[in-house]
């Protein structure tokens, strides 16, 4: 398969520079920071990782961006571009590659809190089910996040703007279901298009799975967010083309 | 063989390149020319499958560049312009690298990398990431990658472009020492680099072909060919100049300091010995006196951009 040609070289190029390591290292401080001061781990007493799931969205919005910026704007930028699309590997290939890598190595990242999980064993007696189920969300949100940095990494040759129109556009996905995103829309568009924007929210879905049920509804609205990202990835690297 | 065939791209309102058609056979080393701009880059990433045309189509050894893209793509070896390369990779790992991506098996991989390596030279930094090594050796790397697969055409995008002069020569050296059943397409807006490696000339100007010849012919064209430049004392070149222009068998003459280019009447081949007979005869004192092929600058001045002032 040429697309694992892809992701073996991706992956390995996060991990030739400084890039992973620091990635890697911020994540797990600010996952830690987020559970015990403000999400209050230890004053809940309760046995569970709620406290830790629950900022998960907003350590993604600024961090996943952080990985996506450099996808496609790096490879424009420095002409490797031409390079690899004039290799014998289908443009779909290359952009299936290049986003598992990402996924992979942010999924590494996620793996690598596992002594939270150990910890909230040795404290009490979590429902394991639970906080299973919702690493797997977590991990299909984190994919959502990059589907959509992918296609804004391949709009532009600047890896700050990738960043911050990745930050933008996944804010909006993020906030589809607060009152504030929908009192704009409420009063002049239909109930059904209302519902379908709540429905959108990254948080509705990531909830509902941190719950402890992951369903195939959240299986498939992740997944078809992902699909539909990099589908628009692909058409906007031809687009781009110059 | 390449056929390229109406080939259009537009962006816009802009024509970058216009209608172009021609063919390549295996064996020639066809170079593009054209000032900056002209559109041969454009080209260039239209043949090798990176930029969609608006119009018209390319085929490699009979496989259409957009509807058999893959198949098409394996025949070809490709530098961008640039030479492009992941810079945190060492040599050997992007070498290898694309030996994947080019679907080398495993078992030919080992030769496939040594043969490039050493064709360009390489050995000493193989190991070392792409990013800490010279302009020079980063251009090797481009060319390696393009050689990898010994394709059957091979695409360069200014592959001398920032060498030195030593390492000008030896990627001339094998761009002319490869078999010779290869189709080469290099791209340059270095004019000697045409008669030194090509054997066709096709010259761009404003995306169109203005000129589709042997490098050879293409010297003919200049007004220079067929004259004879002599050297002789300052003082003496407008007393010199005065005396040509009365003879039958000189049509003008050029001064610039000590040299007077003489041209001959049209289709006269015999100017030297004429010159030299006139010159022993009037005792005229002379340094030097070298018969001219052609100045390619003044051709490709004349192509593209009208008569030079």
């Amino acid at each position: 398969m040429k697309m694992n040609i892809i992701l073996k070289r991706e992956l390995s190029s996060y991990f030739a520079t400084p890039v992973a390591y620091v990635f890697i290292l911020i994540f797990l401080m600010l996952s830690g920071v987020f559970t015990f001061y403000i999400g209050n781990f230890y004053e809940r007493m309760q046995a569970d990782l709620i406290p830790f799931f629950s900022f998960h969205p907003w350590l993604y919005l600024f961090l996943i961006p952080a990985i996506s910026m450099r996808i496609w704007s790096e490879e424009r930028n420095s002409g490797t571009l031409e390079l690899l699309l004039t290799l014998p590997i289908s443009k779909e290939q290359i952009v299936l590659g290049k986003f598992m890598a990402a996924w992979i190595f942010s999924g590494l990242a996620l793996l690598l809190t596992f002594p939270l999980w150990i910890s909230v064993n040795y404290l009490g007696d979590p429902d394991n089910g639970v906080i299973l189920a919702s690493y797997i969300g977590s991990w299909l949100m984190a994919g959502g996040f990059l589907a959509i940095g992918s296609c804004m990494s391949a709009l532009t040759r600047s890896q700050v703007v990738a960043f911050v129109l990745c930050g933008f556009v996944s804010l909006l996905f993020v906030m589809a279901g607060f009152p504030m995103v929908l009192d704009v829309f409420r009063g002049w568009v239909p109930l059904i298009i209302l519902d379908m924007i709540t429905s959108l929210s990254f948080l509705t879905h990531f909830n509902s799975i941190t719950k402890g049920v992951l369903s195939l509804k959240d299986f498939l609205y992740f997944l078809s967010i992902i699909v539909a990202w990099l589908y628009a990835t692909s058409i906007v690297i031809e687009s781009k083309k110059s | 063989m390449i056929e390229v065939d109406n080939l259009t791209k537009r962006y816009g309102d802009l024509c970058a390149v216009y209608d172009l058609s021609f063919s390549v056979e295996p064996g020639e080393i066809l170079g593009f020319l054209g000032p900056n701009g002209a559109g041969k880059s454009t080209t260039m990433k239209m043949i090798s499958g990176y930029l969609r045309p608006s119009k018209g189509s390319v085929s490699i050894y009979g496989k259409d560049m957009w509807t058999q893209t893959l198949e098409a793509q394996c025949l070809i070896g490709y530098l961008p312009e640039g030479a492009p390369a992941y810079e945190e990779m060492t040599v050997e790992a992007f070498l290898g690298f694309i030996c994947e991506a080019r679907g080398i098996e495993n078992s030919r991989k080992e030769d496939a990398l040594n043969r490039s390596i050493e064709m360009m030279s390489l050995e000493p930094v193989a190991n070392q990431r792409i990013q800490t090594i010279s302009k020079g050796f980063k251009r090797r790397v481009g060319l390696a990658q393009a050689i990898l697969h010994d394709p059957k055409v091979l695409i360069l995008d200014e592959p001398t472009d920032g060498l030195d002069p030593n390492q000008k020569h030896d990627v001339r050296d094998m761009i002319r020492n490869l078999s010779t059943d290869k189709i080469v397409i290099v791209s340059t807006h270095i004019l000697e680099e045409v008669s030194a490696v090509c054997n066709r000339a096709i010259i761009l100007n404003n995306g169109r072909i203005v000129s589709d010849s042997d490098p050879m012919s293409l010297l003919e064209k200049s007004k220079y060919h067929g004259a004879v430049t002599l050297e002789t004392k300052p003082d003496k070149v407008s007393e010199l100049a005065e005396m040509l222009s009365r003879q039958l068998f000189v049509s003008g003459s050029e001064k610039s300091g000590r040299n007077l280019t003489v041209f001959p009447v049209l289709g006269d081949r015999e100017l030297l010995v004429k010159l030299n007979d006139f010159l022993r005869e009037h005792d005229f004192p002379v340094s030097s006196l070298r018969s001219e092929e052609g100045r390619l600058d003044e051709v490709f001045r004349n192509l593209t951009k009208g008569e030079p002032k």
